[in-house]
């Protein structure tokens, strides 16, 4: 009995002892000698095309413009992939900020994950810099004093995709939604958008994030009888589910129109023109619009053998911005980082004039563009002819409009 | 049922009155006790929730030879209604993890109906399927928010008097937490009903034919350690601040199988054991290129094939008094 | 159009049918695989979804790296899935005969972590896309709803396979002593039948069939490492509710359910993900031993 007990005494101690040497193998001190930038975001999943390590790289890309170095201390940038689960993204972030002396969250597409970051973020004063993310709720109901809503947003997408299609007299909708917070922001800015334009909404149907087989799901869009079927979900699930409904013949009637509410030109890749063909969408970045964008993008490609989406190049921006904030204010620490960010105009290849509301919304102007036809295309990566400028305060909501309760301060 | 009875006679640690066993016993707690200054109390909180969850899972397999796939509904349902109470309700953490292990212990009572009429891996099957199906209520229910999960749980004060925002306080919580899981589930295995919980696991067609009610046993175990994994869960998220899916996924039945099998099955310790390592391994690895999942299926599939009896429980069997194996 | 059945227009009821059919096609060949297996072995093979997942990554394999299409993949991938599975058996599962079948759900268990991990580590969650044969392009407008050939084309094979397991099993000599081993396998081997070697067959052709399910699925479904997880979790609902062991309940329960499953769709898809689970716990609450399975 006696040496049994001992034994089970022993044993606990010897199991404290492995979690002690485990736990501390993953500490590391806290440095306050450099600017450590960490890219958290899905790196092998449906939406490591769109953000990935692509945005890593334009991390880097802005990085290196400051010679890697800032106030004469070392910038250091680590990656995660938080492959899309809340808990795994909120755990990293919290990791990362308490243990590895983190000081800045770049991108975490996935809203549902952005908003778990934004909860630990908010809490412990560190900036996020979010460009994968699309959820207006971000710089609205749950917006933060240091989080800053980059490239794009649900709102933006409405105004640009919503409002266009309805124009082209699109105007009965049906929806096929990713079924969580992106998802759910996306289709309820978009039906006040077509509402607002005259169009009526005759249903919606959810379907879970990742989803492999969108067959009966556009089914019930296709007895639906709407004129429009709205994508409201992204990268793979938006490249499955537009495959399927050519496989399912959905378009082929003429009578109902698929409407890709957010596309990447990472989307557009993988489907091939003569699938995607004509859709319309609206985005933030385009490579191909001007010398600075194309310089850039070509200096992108080099290192990584894509052309950057939105989302990448606003990582680059929002990263360069945090940077040029940091050199000014003379500090690394959050809220003072964060105000004189809001202080200063953006103005870099991704966006001109681009100015940071109270509420951490970055307004620059959105593009309204249509991808080419196979034939109009020279080549690859020559995908969209842009059909207008959006200008930013039309794209996104004012501080008011947000929800965001920062603003009355 | 065969499957645990090979640790029949390690069920560890009775004697009291052991001076030297329980100046061991204190010297772990007062490792407890310090642990928080010297690692990330995170982890450690994240640690004691798993090891309370695994001697929940524990008191089944190890001591009743039920081997439920199911446990992640207790754990993760318990998560999600602690969080949802504390979070929307404003309920106090301590009410709200009550609540969750109230809400696990009534799973408990529908699971263990529906499945326990049937053994071995029959059982397995059907709580795998009926834990399955509260991942998709989950997926579904307006109130657990898909996805997304339960965000943004405020960790609040306990009793109104602590304030858990603060990592040392929060950590004591879940260490008491822990400790009055373990002493129930310590009280239980060496209660009357624990012996006959034993005795059914032994031969239960002769706990049958002695007058028992087996299957009343049974269900009242599977309620327990229901319960015992639904406060695990609802402590976790509190400590983690959000219930999501992850919790009520088939694969964390599958962990806490694993750090039970690990640990050492039908012994008090080796959950813990199995749980520490479990955690920290993972810990650990994500920091490296190695593929966690595949290390961990190995060392799974290498402790079903070659120690069965777990680290706790080949080590109980070396120094264990010279005790006969079965 | 022909109004509407109940209130629902009859292009979403056959539709929904059809493609519950087509899902059914899939439950029956992989819970013919595990009840096949489970007769012969007792053992509920856990790696069942990995192995439908490996069925259709070494097609997509094929395709890529060696450049051999649909039509070899058909045949080639169960072959290679089935040598693995004797691989499996010889190595791993065998030790375990003797003790309690619990520790072979354990062990094919941390198999399926392994394989699943593998896999993601190596090509990562996305799925990739498998093109549909040149000859199955296209579809058919049935006037409910506009079929894929490729559909189509599943819902045949998979009946095929099943009617002609079905066949082999109660007609060859093969399947009679399979019959006899799966019913008294102590007596069968007293008879003088290599009942290890058969044992091993018989697991092979099981996950066999996963693989040949996991190739069929590869143009439908995109080829993911996650993609025969959460499957298989229903697939093990679909041999409870069949009464496990019983092959012709597998196959019949597989496609009932998908059809239940579609129908669900139509009246309240909410419940289509959970109502496969829901009739498990009724079936079990009247008839323990499953539909067609008897009690032992």
């Amino acid at each position: 009995m006696n040496a049994r007990l001992l034994a089970g005494a022993a044993l606990t101690a010897l199991t404290i002892g492995a979690a002690l040497t485990a736990g501390s193998a993953s500490a590391q001190g806290l440095s306050g000698d450099m600017v450590k930038i960490g890219v958290l975001n899905d790196r092998s999943g449906l939406y490591a095309d769109l953000g990935g390590e692509g945005s890593a790289v334009a991390a880097r890309m802005a990085a290196e413009e400051f010679g890697n170095k800032i106030l004469g201390k070392p910038i250091q940038i680590v990656t995660a992939d938080h492959q899309n689960k809340p808990d795994i993204g909120s755990n990293i972030a919290r990791q990362w900020i308490d243990q590895d002396g983190v000081d800045v969250i770049v991108d975490v597409p996935n809203s549902g994950v952005a908003l778990a970051v934004q909860e630990v973020t908010r809490d412990k004063k560190k900036i996020f810099l979010m460009e994968g993310p699309a959820t207006s709720r971000l710089s609205g109901d749950a917006c933060s004093p240091t989080g800053f809503h980059w490239a794009y947003d649900t709102h933006a997408l409405a105004v640009g995709t919503g409002r266009a299609m309805v124009q082209e007299g699109g105007d009965s909708w049906y929806f096929l939604t990713a079924d969580y917070a992106f998802g759910h922001q996306l289709e309820a800015d978009t039906a006040a958008e077509v509402k607002k334009a005259g169009g009526k909404l005759v249903g919606a149907v959810r379907h879970p994030l990742n989803t492999s087989d969108f067959s009966s799901f556009l089914l019930q869009a296709q007895s639906s009888g709407a004129k429009i079927v709205a994508l409201a979900n992204a990268g793979g699930d938006t490249i499955t589910s537009i495959k399927q409904a050519s496989e399912f013949g959905l378009t082929q009637s003429g009578k109902q129109k698929l409407a890709g509410l957010l596309l990447f030109i990472s989307d557009v890749h993988a489907l091939g023109l003569s699938v995607a063909q004509d859709l319309v969408l609206t985005t933030g970045f385009y490579w191909d619009m001007d010398d600075e964008k194309r310089a850039w993008s070509k200096k992108f490609f080099d290192k990584f053998g894509k052309m950057p989406t939105m989302v990448q190049a606003g990582s680059y921006s929002a990263v360069r911005h945090y940077l040029k904030a940091i050199e000014a204010a003379g500090v690394d620490d959050g809220p003072t980082v964060a105000a004189k960010m809001k202080e200063m105009p953006v103005n870099d290849m991704f966006a001109k004039n681009g100015k940071i509301l109270a509420n951490g919304r970055m307004v620059h102007d959105m593009y309204l563009a249509r991808v080419k036809k196979p034939s109009e295309s020279k080549g690859p990566w020559d995908y969209y002819q842009i059909l207008r400028t959006i200008p930013g305060a039309e794209a996104f909501a004012t501080v008011e409009e947000s929800g965001c309760k920062l603003a009355a301060k | 049922m065969s499957l645990p009875s090979h640790g029949a006679a390690t069920v560890a640690v009775g004697g009291s009155g052991v001076p030297m066993g329980r100046l061991i016993g204190l010297a772990a707690l007062a490792v407890l006790l310090v642990a928080p200054f010297a690692l990330y109390p995170v982890f450690l909180m994240k640690v004691l929730c798993f090891a309370l969850f695994a001697c929940a899972f524990n008191l089944l397999i190890g001591f009743s030879g039920l081997l439920s796939f199911g446990h992640a509904a207790f754990f993760g349902g318990a998560a999600y209604v602690t969080a949802h109470t504390v979070k929307v309700w404003g309920l106090s953490p301590e009410l709200g993890i009550l609540l969750g292990t109230v809400t696990a212990a009534g799973m408990g009572l529908v699971f263990g109906g529906i499945a326990i009429r049937r053994q071995g891996i029959y059982f397995a099957m059907i709580t795998l399927a009926l834990s399955q199906m509260v991942f998709f209520l989950a997926l579904q229910l307006p109130f657990t928010h898909g996805e997304d999960g339960i965000q943004a749980v405020p960790r609040g004060t306990l009793f109104g008097l602590f304030d858990l925002n603060h990592p040392f306080t929060m950590y004591y919580f879940v260490l008491a937490v822990f400790l009055f899981g373990f002493a129930v589930i310590w009280r239980t295995v060496h209660s009357p009903f624990g012996q006959v919980l034993k005795a059914i696991r032994e031969n239960e067609p002769r706990a049958i034919s002695l007058g028992y009610r087996t299957d009343r046993y049974k269900l009242l175990a599977f309620v327990l350690s229901a319960a015992l994994a639904g406060m695990a869960g609802g402590t976790k998220a509190i400590v983690f601040q959000l219930a999501t899916l992850t919790d009520v996924q088939w694969q964390m039945s599958g962990e806490v199988v694993l750090m039970t099998l690990l640990g050492g099955m039908g012994t008090l310790s080796g959950p813990v054991v199995g749980a520490a390592l479990v955690v920290a391994l993972e810990n650990y690895l994500a920091a490296t290129n190695l593929p966690v999942p595949v290390v961990i299926g190995a060392i799974f599939v290498a402790c079903v094939l070659l120690f069965r009896r777990g680290i706790a429980g080949e080590i109980l069997a070396r120094f264990g008094n010279g005790r006969p194996q079965a | 159009m022909m109004g509407t059945i109940f209130g629902i227009p009859p292009q979403a009821l056959f539709g929904q049918l059809l493609l519950g059919l087509i899902n059914g096609s899939f439950y029956a060949l992989l819970s013919l695989g595990l009840a096949v297996i489970f007769g012969m072995l007792n053992v509920i093979n856990f790696a069942h979804g990995a192995l439908y997942m490996m069925g259709a990554f070494v097609s997509w394999l094929l395709l890529t790296q060696f450049g051999i299409g649909y039509w070899w993949a058909l045949l080639l991938a169960p072959m290679i899935v089935g040598l693995f599975g004797v691989a499996l058996e010889k190595t791993l599962l065998s030790r375990l005969y003797k003790l309690d079948h619990l520790y072979g759900l354990l062990l094919t268990f941390g198999c399926a972590l392994m394989i699943e991990g593998a896999f993601r580590h190596l090509y990562g969650v996305s799925g990739q896309p498998y093109p549909i044969p040149e000859a199955l392009r296209g579809g058919q407008n049935l006037g409910f709803m506009f079929l894929p050939n490729y559909r189509g084309w599943v819902v045949v094979a998979s009946l095929i396979v099943c009617i002609s397991t079905w066949i082999a099993i109660e007609k060859t000599k093969l399947g009679a002593y399979l019959r006899a081993a799966t019913e008294n396998p102590v007596l069968v081997q007293a008879f003088g039948i290599n009942v290890p070697r058969m044992v091993t067959l018989t697991y092979a052709f099981g996950v066999a069939l996963a693989g040949l399910a996991g190739v069929l699925a590869a143009p439908i479904y995109q080829v993911s490492p996650l993609m025969g997880s959460n499957l298989i979790i229903v697939v093990f609902a679909v041999v409870v509710i069949g009464g496990m062991g019983s092959i012709l309940g597998a196959v019949l329960t597989g496609y009932g359910l998908g059809l239940l499953e579609g129908l669900t769709k139509v009246f309240y898809p909410e419940a289509s993900n959970i109502v496969v689970f829901v009739i498990m716990a009724v079936v079990l609450m009247i008839k323990p031993a499953g539909l067609f399975g008897r009690e032992r």
